[in-house]
């Protein structure tokens, strides 16, 4: 039995604090969904918890069984047993998933000899098919394909605890299934603790939560069982809002901010050509449009 | 820049060989007292380091230091040869002289040359080809190239004929304060296919090396060559790759560049048959204080034209690299396409890449697209793979490697992948150590 527990967690980034004070203990086996607005600080929460440096945590703390996690680097917290599935998963062009689950099995000290079947049964499950586990991981992989792949990551590295930030966005119907059976199935077999952050409720029928937390501007205003997510699907968020008393629902977008996320790169021929037969992803699209 | 006296016409003429050779010899020597040596304010030459080189310091390798013309005393190809693998011919260069040659009988029988263009049976229709492709708008390179060429590696495939395996070169460059002028020519007859797999290599002597290779690629043949340099960390490598595809030709050329101090290579395609194809892949890899120079062209002569470009380059330390490309369209290459891209990883603060593509398009139904980045690791694609807790130092080599992947899948000979990836990483490691 382990425990993940989060308190009294303030983060910033720059001039703005976007984490408040949030608190959030987590068990084995439990499954605990996050709920909240866009701008409400989730994938935020997601990447101060694994270590990202971009934000700064200023007070608070992060803790696998007793054990504080912050001022750790990211790839220790991994060791440590943290594993997050990233609401845009990043495109690494040339380096299959197989090597990187090897790099990162190796630096555990798991042994990887039967690595491949491992890796062969876990594509079955969540039907992956061969192509997307020889091309560089995620690289031009539609949203879907991103998340099965996330999960199918997270199965072969067995982490105490996962965080999934936005699983569900991008995914139909039936990778929506997979990737919540696989999920569910790990909370039972391994005993593997759940942070299952979420826009919307839907993912919440496939992956049943013991917990139900709703997140506002930086901090957990509510927490309870499964019926505060059907709470959030029949009145919305500025419905509980209101209900809470809670007037500020997300973080006010920084203008300075912006500039953080341009990376300046110049036009790339893979660039134009993918704005010119653009199928690519939108990674703002609303999932259930 | 200037030359010492050292390179007379007396040295070059007593270089040796065939008289059609000397004479060649005897008449570039001759127009050395005219030639414009470059500055970096040419185009060609910005950004590159040639100011720095003290040509008069250097005199060329002597006829006494390469010995006669037919003395083969090489024993083999070294370990080069061996992770090359299994070849139907090989040539070793000492100083731009054939040292040692093989070929296998039966395609020596369909009519196959693997020799030293100084020795070869076919010399005089060897000298009707050679300086066919390179002494077109010859540069003072060139010309000193012609003037001092002790003999060099000959590969003539015959029309029709198709070489199993590589032909395997490799090139010893040693002497200090010398130069020396390797010269390679392929020609790949009609409808022939052969792979040709050449390496640069000297120890860490001042050295310059001023190479020159053609590549002649008739009519419906298939060439795939593979030039890797590993270079000692004093060595000054100039070297002018030129290719010449006739109709329906195809090349598929790669160049790898670990080695010199300051190493350049300009590799060029001229696709003068309707159809003909090129492909020109790189991957280089400057640490310390080095310099990779690079100066392609993607010359559209002839319609239905087709050139692929990629090259990818990584600097760490204090190192350079300069990538400039050029795609040419000529007026009459309608329905041609031409592809380039460069990419660029600035590993560290004290490193610089420069990449300048450039597109002269004469023709109104083409296609063309060029790209170019320069930049450091990403760090979203660091914190990626650091999240499922791989070091930072595991994360960067994985990330390199991945980044060089889909040149290193390009190569025309898989057998050497490894070992050159395994060069990649040495690097890598090598500057965390320092
Ligand atoms: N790296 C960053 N740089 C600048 N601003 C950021 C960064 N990450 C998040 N923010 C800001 O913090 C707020 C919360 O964002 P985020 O954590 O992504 O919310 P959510 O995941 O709930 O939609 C937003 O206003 C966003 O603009
Ligand atoms: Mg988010």
């Amino acid at each position: 039995m382990s425990v993940l527990s989060v308190s009294g967690l303030h983060a910033t980034v720059g001039d703005t604090e976007i984490l408040r004070g949030l608190s959030v203990e987590v068990r084995s086996g439990e499954v605990h969904a996050i709920m909240g607005p866009n701008g409400s600080g989730k994938s935020t929460l997601s990447h101060t918890l694994m270590g990202r440096t971009d934000y700064t945590v200023t007070s608070g703390s992060v803790q696998v069984d007793g054990e504080e996690l912050l001022g750790l680097p990211t790839f220790e917290r991994a060791t440590k047993g943290l594993f997050l599935a990233m609401q845009y998963p990043v495109e690494v062009p040339g380096v299959p998933m197989a090597a990187l689950i090897s790099a990162s099995l190796r630096s555990r000290g798991v042994d990887t000899v039967d690595l491949d079947s491992r890796i062969a049964t876990e594509a079955d499950r969540l039907h992956v098919r061969d192509e997307f586990l020889l091309r560089g991981v995620n690289d031009e992989f539609s949203g879907g394909e991103k998340k099965r792949i996330e999960t199918l990551q997270l199965a072969l590295l067995r982490p105490k605890f996962a965080i999934l930030d936005e699983i569900d966005s991008g995914l139909d119907v039936d990778a929506l299934r997979d990737v919540s059976r696989r999920v569910e199935a790990m909370t039972k077999e391994q005993n593997l603790g759940v942070v299952a952050i979420t826009h919307y409720a839907r993912l919440l029928t496939e992956l049943r939560p013991d917990h139900v937390h709703v997140m506002m501007a930086g901090r957990i205003v509510a927490s309870g069982g499964p019926e505060l997510a059907d709470e959030l699907e029949a009145s919305g968020y500025e419905g509980v809002a209101a209900r809470l008393g809670v007037a500020e629902l997300a973080i006010e977008k920084q203008e300075s901010s912006k500039v953080a996320f341009d990376r300046g790169k110049t036009e790339s021929l893979a660039d134009v050509l993918k704005a010119a037969g653009s199928k690519a992803d939108d990674p703002f699209a609303d999932p259930l449009a | 820049m200037s030359i010492s006296k050292s390179f007379s016409t007396d040295v070059a003429r007593g270089l040796g060989g065939p008289s059609w050779l000397v004479d060649r010899r005897v008449r570039a020597s001759g127009s050395l007292d005219s030639i414009t040596w470059p500055t970096s304010a040419e185009e060609i030459w910005r950004y590159s380091r040639i100011e720095d080189l003290d040509l008069e310091k250097y005199r060329p390798v002597s006829a006494e230091r390469l010995g006669a013309a037919d003395n083969e005393s090489a024993p083999g190809g070294g370990p080069f040869a061996r992770e090359a693998g299994e070849h139907s011919g090989m040539l070793v260069v000492h100083d731009g002289r054939v040292v040692h040659h093989e070929i296998d009988p039966d395609l020596e029988a369909k009519g196959l040359r693997v020799c030293g263009l100084a020795t070869c049976d076919d010399s005089d229709e060897i000298a009707n080809v050679l300086g066919s492709v390179s002494s077109v708008s010859a540069d003072a390179f060139t010309v000193l190239n012609d003037a001092f060429m002790p003999g060099g590696a000959l590969i003539s495939v015959p029309g029709g004929v198709v070489v199993p395996h590589p032909i395997v070169i490799v090139h010893w460059c040693d002497g200090d304060l010398e130069a020396s002028f390797p010269h390679t020519l392929v020609v790949a007859g009609e409808s022939s296919e052969v792979t040709v797999l050449e390496r640069f290599s000297s120890p860490n002597t001042d050295h310059l090396v001023d190479a020159v290779v053609e590549l002649v690629v008739r009519d419906n043949a298939s060439l795939r060559y593979l030039s890797v340099q590993e270079h000692g960390p004093r060595t000054w490598h100039i070297g002018l790759q030129r290719a010449h595809l006739g109709r329906d030709a195809r090349l598929a050329s790669a160049a790898v560049a670990l080695g010199g101090g300051y190493a350049r290579l300009r590799s060029e395609s001229l696709l003068d048959g309707t159809g003909a194809m090129s492909e020109q892949v790189a991957v280089y890899f400057g640490d310390s204080d080095q310099m990779l120079d690079f100066r392609t062209l993607q010359d559209h002569a002839a319609p239905h034209t087709r050139s692929e470009l990629l090259f990818k380059g990584a600097v760490e330390d204090t190192a350079k690299s300069v990538y400039s490309g050029m795609i040419r369209i000529r007026e009459d290459a309608q329905k041609s396409q031409a592809y380039q891209t460069n990419r660029n990883l600035v590993l560290t603060d004290g490193a610089g890449a420069e990449s300048i593509p450039n597109l002269e398009i004469l023709a109104n139904d083409v296609k063309c697209a060029h790209g170019s980045t320069v930049g450091p690791i990403d760090d979203d694609q660091r914190y990626y793979l650091e999240s499922r807790g791989i070091s930072p130092e595991e994360a960067e080599r994985l990330i390199v490697l991945g980044f060089f992947d889909d040149v290193f899948g390009r190569l025309p000979s898989s057998s050497l992948t490894n070992s050159l990836q395994r060069s990649v990483v040495d690097k890598i490691e090598h500057r965390r150590t320092r």
